[in-house]
């Protein structure tokens, strides 16, 4: 359950004195290898999502006949506008923001008062509880697919983004509380207890002591999140049966589709909108997804 | 002076919506997804019970066992490939980058934020051969080789997904072992290269045991999410050449939607679910003993 330790050491400038000792290779020759190596991750890491770029930026017979190396040699810009309107790329990301929006607005209040009744209230079978949400961790979501659907369908859902808002919503909520839980770990209960001596009801102390408190956690965890509703393709694929209310993510799937003959530069073009989108995001805020991906991973 | 923290109302108002909604779209329908198993139709046409049918129809189609096999295999290879590249990475940002890994390592954990429809269609045009050359082909025919259909046989499939997975994710768990490593003390270190322990030998006998527990944790993580692949297959190959690389996530999504076989489907996840619980726990036995005898 050491979910705050890794994140401490992980930041670099964090280490002890003695750096020098920490190296079990010596001489020149380690550095050489050291830079040969590191030079080949960057182009292996790196050098598709700048071909992937360049590519979305070629005519059709500039991609088919040209090689694969060259520049673009007209750069068609007009590709993005392409893949936005007539690939209706700009409809699935709408549906994408309607479903991630809710969902994770929704899975964030849940859980953080799941988290706080769990860990900060005092009461009997409350680690029982925390163990039935860790238990929807195991659970494949093939498992759940089927009755949902026939639930949805039975209630009238079927034609909404119902049905992706509402799963979204069940499935994140297992590393939702169980993070928020050992979030509020670090808070003292004493804290809580002396608000409601002041006249406040512990609920008033939940909202207006509490949240404030786990905001930085509530960044990370709602990123981790994000990520995971943005990023999904089976429950989107099973519960979007009709073209208006593709995610991006089937969107972009069955993007060739949707031109008839495949259209290379605006299919790029979309990969790449879709990509940019998480790029963005990740520019600004990579401390935090990494500390809050990988702190989701250590649990066990 | 626990009364208020153990106010039952405020709980059940703090609670009450969150288990709801869990156990309404998590937990009740896992068990209704069990009862489906015995029953074949879907919920256009309604379900007609059908005993234990499912089951045996299970063990003796071609079509799972290949799945299943698939599944394990792809599941051994990419979990093994992702810790060992994860667990170099690693290595490299704490004993030779040190200070200077920081741009490193968020550079190589990018793709693990990346859509993995993305991806998939990325690899695919990075690995095609017609009807454009894709720059993985270009390099072989630069080196004189001949182009590679990397899409046309299930081995060659099947590579190209594992290395997709692992560039995928590879720095994911390279943060996460690299923080396993960055605990150990230096004074260990220093002591055991005292005793004239160094390069190799000094990983092999030091480092190596003193990073088991959070290798052993990455493996477990790795393995339940490798067992579970699906965007990764629909977006690369959607299981072809022929059903060559489908596993059973696939199988049982084509079963329950393609053909509308909702309670053979339910059979089919209920068999993942199985198998995704006995590899955890056999995992797990199996690093707790690891961990108390070394």
């Amino acid at each position: 359950m050491a979910v705050d330790t890794p994140l401490k050491t992980a930041t670099p400038g964090h280490r002890r004195p003695g750096q020098r000792a920490r190296r079990p290779f010596r001489g020149t020759g380690g550095r050489l290898w050291t830079r040969i190596a590191v030079g080949l991750l960057l182009v292996v890491e790196v050098y598709p999502l700048v071909w992937m770029f360049l590519t979305s930026l070629k005519s059709n017979s500039d991609y088919l006949d040209n090689s694969t190396w060259s520049l673009p040699t007209t750069w068609e810009w007009g590709n993005y506008a392409e893949a936005w309107t007539t690939g209706n790329l700009g409809l699935y990301v709408k549906n994408s923001l309607l479903a991630v929006v809710p969902a994770l607005a929704l899975v964030l209040l849940l859980g953080t008062a799941a988290g706080f009744a769990l860990q900060v209230m005092v009461w009997k079978g409350r680690s029982l509880t925390l163990v039935v949400f860790l238990a929807g961790m195991m659970v494949p979501p093939q498992m759940i697919l089927l009755p949902l659907f026939t639930v949805y369908f039975q209630a009238g859902l079927s034609g909404t983004l119902w049905p992706l808002v509402l799963t979204y919503t069940g499935t994140g909520l297992p590393l939702t509380v169980f993070m928020m839980a050992t979030y509020y770990r670090t808070v003292p209960r004493e804290l809580f207890e002396a608000a409601t001596l002041d006249g406040a009801g512990i609920l008033r102390a939940f909202w207006t002591i509490s949240v404030p408190m786990v905001r930085n956690a509530l960044l990370t965890v709602g990123l981790v999140q994000f990520f995971f509703i943005w990023n999904d393709l089976l429950i989107a694929l099973t519960f979007t049966n009709s073209q208006d209310l593709r995610t991006i993510q089937v969107g972009l799937l069955n993007f060739t589709g949707d031109f008839g003959a495949t259209q290379y530069g605006p299919l790029f073009a979309a990969i790449c909108i879709n990509v940019f989108g998480t790029l963005v995001i990740y520019l600004f805020l990579n401390q935090k997804v990494m500390k809050g991906l990988t702190s989701g991973a250590v649990k066990g | 002076m626990h009364r208020v923290l153990g106010d039952r109302r405020a709980i059940a108002i703090l609670l009450g919506p969150a288990l709801l909604v869990y156990t309404l779209i998590m937990l009740v329908p896992t068990v209704w997804s069990l009862g489906y198993s015995f029953t074949q139709g879907n919920s256009i046409d309604g379900f007609t019970g059908n005993g234990l049918g499912n089951f045996s129809r299970l063990l003796s189609d071609q079509a799972v066992h290949d799945a299943l096999w698939f599944t394990l295999k792809y599941a051994v290879v990419v979990t093994a490939g992702q810790v060992v590249a994860g667990y170099l990475l690693a290595l490299l940002y704490v004993f030779f980058l040190k200070r200077a890994s920081a741009l490193i390592r968020t550079l190589v954990f990018f793709p693990v934020v990346l859509p993995t429809v993305a991806v998939g269609l990325l690899f695919q045009k990075l690995f095609q051969v017609a009807p454009q050359t894709g720059p993985v082909n270009s390099l072989l025919n630069a080196f004189g080789l001949e182009s590679v259909d990397f899409f046309g046989s299930a081995g060659s499939a099947f590579w190209v997904l594992v290395v997709m997975d692992i560039w995928r994710s590879m720095g994911f768990y390279a943060v996460l072992l690299f923080a396993g490593l960055v605990d150990i003390p230096d004074e260990v270190l220093e002591s055991a290269r005292l005793d004239g322990a160094s390069g190799l030998r000094l990983i092999r006998h030091i480092v190596l045991p003193l990073s088991l527990p959070v290798l052993m944790s990455s493996l477990i993580f790795s393995i339940n999410g490798t067992l579970k692949v699906f965007d990764s297959v629909v977006a690369l190959t959607n299981g072809g050449p022929g059903s060559d690389t489908t596993p059973l996530t696939l199988y049982m999504f084509q079963t329950s939607f393609t053909y509308s076989e909702y309670g053979y489907g339910s059979t089919i996840a209920l068999l993942l679910t199985v198998v995704c619980l006995l590899v955890s726990l056999a995992v797990y036995r199996v690093s707790r003993r690891d961990i108390t005898e070394g």
